[in-house]
Parts: structure tokens; C-alpha cells; sequence
């Protein structure tokens, strides 16, 4: 069995071959805020939060430089209207079954067996490869945070590419 | 939840689950919905069992026997797309979905529902 890969050497380096100037990457030495968790997990509403491009056919597709808009994607959804638009992962497997990056049968199949209480209104996407952290932090995050909020979420669950 | 070990340290979010997998698998393999299934149980395990911020849950899921994938993950050339500033849709038919003058739209989605 092989250790994990380590992604960010790999990177530098083919940065480094292609010309381009070291990544700065997010490098957090604080610790992160913390809130326990106040009731069971099957009592929480789970927010889901994913950055692989996804859309739904009928919105605005996303584009690939610094896109640091979100959609919004109904929690009723149905699968098959489900399309990714990212210009930095593999889609193959993502574009045979969203699930692999939006996990949204697997979420509803566990709010019908009672593992987690329910879902929020809508889950919340956007095309990760954003060069800018600050960009993320200030225009991103506060806009899908405000809407995990609204929409009384009680966890998040972030899931990258 | 993430499949970027190092990345996701050196981020040090709240809580983390970590599935060893290629990414763009990041909650499990296309259509193994059994599979999907015990990802994410274990990954919202963490909720309730991790204690400290920072706290990180090492999935114990395998890709593969072997994990020939890791020798060329991210190992080879440059594999991204242009950076296109349009928007980039997978099929043709959602460009025109997108555009369709459909009304009343839902405020938040921009769907209709």
C-alpha cells in the first residue's frame, strides 16, 4: 500500500516545468474555529457544498477563469439534469454518475434511512479551480455561508475535487 | 470531505475526512452506490466523533489493490483545459436551455420548479 500522494510537490513541479511562478498555497497555522455538534446527526439538516462545476442544464454553465460565481441546485433534483463544467479534474467518471463529486442520491438515500434529519433547500456549487484565495474568501464564502444560513443548515459538508 | 492530503493540512479545516482515492472521486466510484453509501456514512462519522478542531478521519476505503494510480496522479504533463472566460457548457443543448426565455424563474436557482 502506497502513502497518500502528495499533491503539492507534484503541482510545484509541473508549474515549474510549464514556466509559471510557485503557487502560493493556503497555509492556515491557527487553529480552526470549532463548534460541537449540538444535536444527533440524525437530527441535523446537512447542508451540501461541492466545487466540481456543477450545473443543472438551464442554468448558466460555469467558466474557467477565476469564476467566482455559485448555483444554487434544487435538493430535489433529478440526477440526470446534472452537467459538470471545470476545466482542472477528469470529468469522465463525474459526467457517468454526479455522485462521485455530488453526492446527492447517496444524501437523499440517507435522510430516508434516518442517518442524517434532512437536507436543505437547495445545494450549493461552483468551479474550484479559483487561483485567487482571496477572491474565495471574499467574494465566495461569505455568499454561500449566508446562504447555508438562511436555509438553517446545521452541518456543511464541503466536497472538493 | 477530501481525497488531498497535504492540501487539506495545510488548510486545517474544522473537521476532515479523508478518502485516499483519485480525484474527481472525491465521495466514491461512479455508479457503486453501496459503495457511495459507506463513504459518506463513515465520512458524517466524523461529526460525532471527531472532538478537536482540526481533527482529521482517514477513511478506510482502497481504490485498488495495487494503487498504480498514485505513481501518475498529477505526475505527467498538463492535463487542465483552457481557461476560458464563457461559460462552459458539457452539452449543447443546456446552452440553449440556459438562454430560453423561460418564465417565472425560481429567485434563488434560476430554475423553474
Amino acid at each position: 500500500m502506497q502513502p497518500p500522494v502528495e499533491y503539492i510537490p507534484r503541482i510545484r513541479d509541473g508549474y515549474a516545468r510549464l514556466g509559471y511562478p510557485a503557487y502560493q498555497w493556503v497555509i492556515n497555522d491557527d487553529r480552526p474555529p470549532w463548534q460541537p455538534l449540538g444535536k444527533p446527526l440524525s437530527a441535523c439538516r446537512l447542508g451540501l457544498i461541492a466545487s466540481g462545476g456543477i450545473y443543472v442544464t438551464g442554468q448558466v454553465a460555469f467558466h474557467f477563469r477565476d469564476d467566482t460565481s455559485m448555483r444554487a441546485i434544487p435538493t430535489t433534483v433529478r440526477t440526470a439534469d446534472l452537467r459538470t463544467a471545470h476545466f482542472a479534474y477528469d470529468q469522465t467518471d463525474a459526467r457517468r454518475d454526479p455522485n462521485v463529486v455530488f453526492p446527492i442520491d447517496t444524501l437523499r438515500r440517507l435522510v430516508d434511512d434516518r442517518v442524517i434529519g434532512s437536507l436543505t433547500e437547495h445545494a450549493y456549487t461552483f468551479m474550484g479551480g479559483i487561483y485567487s484565495a482571496r477572491r474565495v474568501r471574499e467574494e465566495l464564502v461569505p455568499r454561500l455561508t449566508e446562504r447555508l444560513l438562511a436555509e438553517r443548515a446545521d452541518i456543511a459538508l464541503l466536497v472538493p475535487v | 470531505m477530501s481525497s488531498a492530503v497535504d492540501i487539506t493540512t495545510a488548510v486545517r479545516p474544522p473537521r476532515a475526512a479523508l478518502l485516499d482515492f483519485p480525484l474527481g472521486h472525491t465521495t466514491g466510484k461512479a455508479h457503486a452506490p453501496e459503495l457511495q453509501r459507506a463513504i459518506l456514512v463513515a465520512a458524517l462519522a466524523a461529526f460525532e466523533t471527531l472532538r478537536e478542531p482540526g481533527g482529521l478521519l482517514r477513511l478506510p476505503f482502497r481504490w485498488s489493490e495495487e494503487d498504480t494510480w498514485k505513481e501518475t496522479a498529477m505526475a505527467g504533463g498538463d492535463q487542465r483545459t483552457a481557461r476560458h472566460d464563457t461559460p462552459q457548457y458539457q452539452e449543447a443543448e443546456d446552452r440553449a436551455r440556459a438562454a430560453a426565455p423561460v418564465a417565472p424563474r425560481c429567485g434563488v436557482c434560476g430554475l423553474r420548479h
